[in-house]
């Protein structure tokens, strides 16, 4: 019944059998522990569980674990190396882009796949950009001029500390 | 949530995938994008045996200009149609419709293809592609055929594919100078499926009038919806105001939405009679404009 799968995630190759209709949010949660990536709506809608799937920011509350064999994913774990917090992490901790958190770390994936594509977004970029990440808080102003920052931060150092993709 | 069991198969080739079908038939599903059957999936309205997963099929993926036509590999993802500089430089009219499909994280997984075969009334593609004057291009285990896209839908979730045959590519006429479009979608919010949406595809005769026009509107029928009453009074003549106010009362009066959350039936109704000339009157700028 099981499929074999191999997925590099943060950098490291994992393997695993898993169930074919288990959800790649059910397998980065709960089999390899990476509890940062969180499930919100699982209803497609809020992007709670955002993460890059080669390199691409995704809903893993959409996606079977077994269509990531083979191919990179990258959770809110990876971004941070070596005990310093990757810009765009520093960036929401000091614009305060978050009130209760729980939103963040698919925020910050999808930031992360915006800049990667966009490293000078305007507002408006920013705010298209994250229309399918949903706050609950509605800490919207506060995470746009986080990403504005992290932005600013990336453009100053151009090769940032984490996001091993 | 959590999806009933099924087997997964991920095959490498078209006529793999195929046969495939032909051997598991209702009982098996393909997963494109994913974007509306894992939502269902989990939801348990749908429960395949089999799912047949042909993102590990190459050469389903691309845009490109040849014979005349605009050919759209199935398995393009409504995001790269988005980013694509040839569509946003050449064809506004589907350029319109993928920034406005759901949002930019489903864009990136969701396939033109897989939104086509699934027939969701809701859908963009639907509309834009009929106003498009498009043609999908499937394949089954008797080979090839093409569908215009005005004979492709058959109901809400049902299309003229059969349960062993899969939708490679979609194609319409290649931009010329004098073609525009537009497709306009009123959404409560952003990333919803539409109140109503109104697709537009012209070409403009050197004397300015309407040498092909498509009107496809969305959400506001049993099916995406063509309208062709619209479109006749429009065949010939110049897209002028009064002859574009016509056209939207017709396109308005051969739509037939139903109430729901989004709004009763005579509103959407009104709506579709707003975008249909908001849009006719956009498509005919950029045609003019040559966009």
């Amino acid at each position: 019944m099981g499929n074999r799968i191999t997925v590099t995630i943060n950098g490291t190759v994992r393997e695993a059998e898993v169930e074919p209709r288990l959800l790649l949010v059910h397998f980065i949660r709960e089999v390899l522990g990476l509890t940062g990536t969180h499930i919100g709506c699982d209803t497609t809608n809020c992007g709670a569980c955002t993460v890059l799937l080669d390199g691409r920011a995704v809903k893993s509350c959409t996606i079977f674990a077994v269509q990531a064999d083979g191919r990179t994913v990258l959770t809110v774990e990876g971004l941070a190396r070596d005990g310093q917090l990757h810009p765009i992490q520093e960036a929401f901790h000091q614009n305060h882009g978050l009130q209760c958190g729980f939103c963040t770390p698919g925020m910050m994936m999808t930031a992360y796949a915006l800049l990667q594509r966009i490293p000078n977004p305007t507002e408006e970029q920013i705010r298209w950009g994250i229309s399918g990440n949903l706050c609950r808080c509605t800490g919207y102003v506060n995470i746009v001029a986080a990403i504005r920052d992290a932005a600013e931060k990336l453009r100053a150092s151009p090769a940032p500390a984490g996001g091993r993709s | 949530m959590i999806p009933g069991s099924f087997e997964y198969f991920s095959p490498k080739t078209v006529p793999e995938a195929v046969s495939l079908l032909a051997r598991y038939g209702e009982e098996a599903k393909v997963l494109a994008g994913g974007h509306s059957l894992v939502p269902l999936m989990k939801l348990r309205l749908a429960a395949p045996r089999y799912v047949v997963d042909i993102n590990r099929i190459d050469g389903l993926s691309y845009i490109k200009e040849s014979d005349g036509l605009l050919r759209i590999g199935a398995l393009t993802r409504h995001g790269e149609i988005e980013t694509s500089e040839l569509i946003r430089s050449r064809y506004p009219l589907l350029a319109d419709a993928a920034r406005v499909i759901s949002d930019p994280l489903v864009r990136n997984m969701g396939t033109v293809g897989g939104s086509l075969a699934h027939a969701d009334p809701a859908g963009d593609w639907g509309a834009a592609m009929l106003a498009a004057g498009a043609r999908v291009l499937v394949t089954g285990p008797r080979g090839p055929r093409t569908i215009p896209m005005d004979r492709f839908f058959e109901g809400t979730f049902t299309t003229a594919l059969q349960s062993d045959e899969i939708l490679t590519e979609i194609s319409l006429p290649q931009a010329t100078k004098r073609s525009g479009g537009a497709y306009l979608k009123l959404e409560r919010k952003v990333g919803d499926f539409a109140i109503a949406a109104v697709g537009v595809g012209l070409v403009l005769a050197a004397a300015g009038t309407c040498e092909h026009v498509g009107i496809g509107l969305c959400n506001v029928g049993a099916t995406s919806l063509r309208a062709g009453k619209a479109e006749q009074l429009l065949a010939g003549k110049k897209p002028d105001d009064a002859a574009i106010a016509k056209a939207a009362e017709a396109a308005a009066a051969e739509c037939d939405p139903t109430g729901d959350l989004r709004g009763p039936a005579d509103y959407k109704r009104d709506v579709v009679r707003v975008l249909t000339a908001r849009a006719l009157r956009l498509a005919a700028q950029r045609a003019a404009g040559g966009a």
